[in-house]
């Protein structure tokens, strides 16, 4: 086991983890319409192969990548193509071209789904690359980076260490937990093709300690291959932060607008690594993942495995429905999600949980004066002061905000979290962040 | 049903620590040593405590009706500058000197700055500062022996132990349940441990503001001291005898006035606790924790300018340094 290098910051909060926990892992079901964003990644987005009006099968690809980031998008189950046309984006916040799927009900596979690998010596790292690329695989843990990307880094940048990030540290989310904890065998399957395809002699499974289950279960998957090791991590948010987690495990800092790959580091989401080795073995492209759809405000707090597309109404009604007024649903964790207006829109590949909070649970802090008391400093994970970059931040002093490093931060949420004065500590970091990020895009654009 | 979903900028949940919350605990690490001062000092102390917070409370909400801001007293920082400036007063001091203190503390060093979290030195501090100054007689005569209750005007054992006054030293035991002459709340060495560790634990303070007080008052009187001379060299005595206890742990961790920083507090106690060593081996005055906090409370922006945390990812950076400057 590999022993902490270094930790910073970080808050403590209630996990509530144990909603949905003891939930395994069952199939969402085929809802009545998929909306399927072109734009489902970090990149460009990706340009459709079919027509309205197309019969299409589960597994069959849509829309194929563009330019060098980007990714493939497959059909999650049998239909018709129902229209390609804008719709809501819950996370852009802006109409986004989509392909609309009409579910046929039979979930037909495509005949080019076929096992690719029984194991690893059968397909070569090349080859993985390729297949990743084809099946539209990206990052699952919320920046749904194309995967692929990833294992080609630049010549000039050795790679030694690949990180398994299982530490799940957002509360309220347990997909990965489940993952861990049903599937760990092929999630390690995954993850060897992925060191393979990446040419890494290491890997390690990182996991928080308020996981012992799942430390164990994969502890076993893992124990025949000595070329992977385990980093149990201190529960404490955000641990599991890319960053974070390279500083803890490996006492390396990945520079500022740098890359881990910049400090011979790759990290991937536990469910990447599930959805490769699921993939290698019977064909079938990122279609599906699995989603925590927790929180106070639904009946039943749920782990599906869901359609990419399904919509967030149709996975809440799967969890028994609301309990009590909602007040707020989050797609993703509660630190880092982004609260929707409407249950129609659909989940994305990046979508890890939805999380329903109720009425009662989203009242609306009174702000008070800054009091100094420097919880926000402590807790911040890449060491900025949160409280001196909001003060800027609120006053417009943009400079000022910038030279204290706004850019960096990672819009944890720790520092707005411990704060007792309730300040929107990170809604003021992220205005003077695209205030900053706008001017500096116009002063590009002036000089061309 | 569409009911209607709040839509915000994460994160979307808060942790429960509130400021009233945080001021409220403080309060309570406060309670034994006001035990303590009463039964040391009798209803003397009790009256004192009281007009102190009356007068602190009050001349808040009057301050900030008068200006047309919204009253705060809720949040119960007045409380606390209230109890601790009584804390710093000699228990047989006439009423009229808490309730001065006290609305001096609240107008002219907090609200005129702009209240909570603008002002830029303690309040109780300043407000006994003030007192010293205008009623030194008062603020350095008024003892009452303690349990008995007389009146006396002898000196300290601080002021004797720095040789400006006569008098028999109390024993380590009287040092610790309080059973010496001295301010209100500053006696009882236990009662205020208590309340200090109670406020470490719950996270209300960082230690580092206490160690490096403390310890820097302790080593630095044994290396300036020798026996017959300052403190006797003796460390332990020169934390127990005068308010060394109640500033390091209840005074200089105030918020407002400390650094941001945990390097910073760390550098914030030692520079107090060696302030008060300058102040008690060549000032006039027998107690020097008063002033050695105050002047820390004007250094802190300048400490929150300079000791800056190395930000993740970044070597060296003297560009990060400067960024924090200011903030203030
Ligand atoms: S946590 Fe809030 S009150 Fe405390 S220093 Fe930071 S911004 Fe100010
Ligand atoms: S949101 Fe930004 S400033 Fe706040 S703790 Fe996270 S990284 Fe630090």
């Amino acid at each position: 086991m590999i022993s902490l290098k270094r930790t910073s910051g970080g808050v403590r909060v209630d996990d509530k983890k144990d909603l949905s926990a003891g939930s395994p892992i069952e199939p969402a079901g085929i809802p009545g319409e998929l909306v399927l964003f072109l734009s489902q990644h970090t990149g460009a987005p990706s340009k459709p192969v079919v027509k309205v009006q197309d019969l299409v099968k589960r597994g069959q690809l849509l829309a194929e990548p563009q330019g060098a980031i980007s990714a493939a998008l497959h059909a999650p189950t049998s239909g018709k193509v129902k229209a390609i046309e804008p719709r809501y984006h819950p996370i852009q916040g802006r109409l986004v071209d989509a392909i609309v799927l009409e579910p046929d009900g039979k979930n037909e596979v495509f005949e080019g789904v076929v096992p690719r690998a029984r194991d690893l010596d059968s397909i070569s790292g090349e080859e993985i690359i390729a297949f990743v690329r084809e099946i539209g695989l990206v990052g699952l843990g919320g920046a749904a980076f194309p995967t692929a990307v990833k294992l080609t880094p630049p010549a000039d940048k050795p790679i030694d260490t690949y990180l398994l990030n299982g530490a799940e540290c957002e509360p309220y989310l347990t997909s990965d937990y489940r993952l861990m904890l049903e599937e760990a065998e092929v999630v390690i399957f995954g993850f060897r093709a992925l060191l393979k395809a990446a040419r890494v002699a290491r890997g390690i499974v990182c996991i928080e300690d308020n996981k012992p289950e799942a430390i164990s279960a994969m502890q076993r998957a893992m124990s025949p291959f000595p070329e992977l090791d385990l980093a149990v991590l201190p529960s404490r948010y955000p641990r599991g932060g890319e960053k974070q987690l390279i500083e803890a495990v490996l006492g390396r800092e990945v520079p500022p607008a740098g890359l881990p790959l910049d400090v011979g580091v790759i990290v991937s989401n536990v469910g990447t690594a599930f959805t490769l080795g699921k993939a290698i073995r019977t064909g079938l492209p990122l279609v599906e993942r699995v989603i925590s759809v927790t929180g106070e405000g639904v009946t039943r707090p749920s782990n599906f495995l869901a359609l990419i597309g399904t919509p967030v109404s149709y996975l809440i009604e799967k969890a028994g429905g609301f309990s009590g007024t909602p007040g707020k649903v989050i797609m993703g964790g509660p630190m880092m999600g982004i609260s929707v207006k409407s249950l129609d829109v659909p989940v994305l590949k990046g979508t890890s949980g939805i999380v329903v909070l109720k009425k009662e649970q989203v009242k609306k802090d009174k702000m008070l004066p800054c009091i100094r008391c420097g919880r926000c400093v402590d807790a911040c994970p890449l060491r900025l002061l949160p409280v001196w970059m909001a003060a800027y931040a609120e006053r417009g002093l943009l400079e000022e905000a910038e030279r204290a490093r706004v850019l960096d931060c990672c819009e944890c949420g720790a520092c707005a979290y411990e704060c007792p004065a309730k300040r929107p500590l990170v809604q003021w970091i992220r205005m003077a962040k695209s205030e900053i990020l706008a001017k500096r895009r116009a002063q590009n654009h002036a000089r061309k | 049903m569409e009911e209607k979903l709040v839509i915000s900028s994460s994160p979307h949940i808060k942790g429960p620590k509130t400021v009233r919350g945080i001021m409220l605990d403080v309060i309570i690490a406060l309670i034994p040593a006001c035990l303590a001062s009463l039964i040391l000092f009798g209803w003397k102390a009790l009256l004192i405590i009281m007009a102190s917070v009356a007068s602190a409370v009050a001349s808040e909400a009057l301050y900030e009706k008068a200006v047309k801001r919204e009253v705060t007293v809720g949040d119960l920082s007045a409380v606390i500058t209230g109890i601790l400036l009584a804390m710093t007063l000699p228990p047989n001091v006439p009423l009229w000197i808490p309730v001065i203190g006290s609305a001096f503390a609240i107008v002219i060093a907090k609200q005129i700055f702009g209240g909570l979290g603008c002002n830029f030195v303690n309040p109780a501090l300043a407000g006994r500062a003030f007192l010293l100054a205008a009623w030194p007689m008062h603020m350095t005569r008024d003892w009452l022996n303690p349990l008995t209750y007389d009146a006396v005007t002898s000196a300290t054992p601080l002021a004797v132990l720095k040789g400006t006054g006569q008098g028999t030293l109390p024993g380590i035991k009287d040092f610790l349940l309080g059973v010496r002459l001295g301010s209100l709340g500053e006696t009882s060495v236990l009662a205020l441990l208590l309340g200090g560790i109670y406020l470490i634990a719950r996270g209300v303070i960082d230690y580092r503001i206490p160690l490096g007080f403390l310890g820097t008052l302790f080593v630095g009187t044994l290396v300036f001291g020798k026996p017959g001379a300052f403190f006797q060299g003796d460390g332990v005595l020169a934390i127990l005898a005068g308010g060394a206890i109640l500033g390091a742990f209840f005074m200089a961790t105030d918020y407002v006035t400390s650094p941001v920083t945990a390097r910073g507090r760390l550098y914030m106690g030692i520079g107090a606790g060696f302030i008060t060593l300058l102040i008690r081996l060549w000032g006039g005055y027998p107690e020097g924790v008063t002033y050695g906090i105050l002047l820390m409370n004007l250094v802190t922006p300048l400490i929150d300018r300079f000791v800056v945390p190395r930000y993740y990812g970044y070597a060296h950076d003297r560009a990060a340094k400067e960024a924090a400057a200011g903030g203030r």
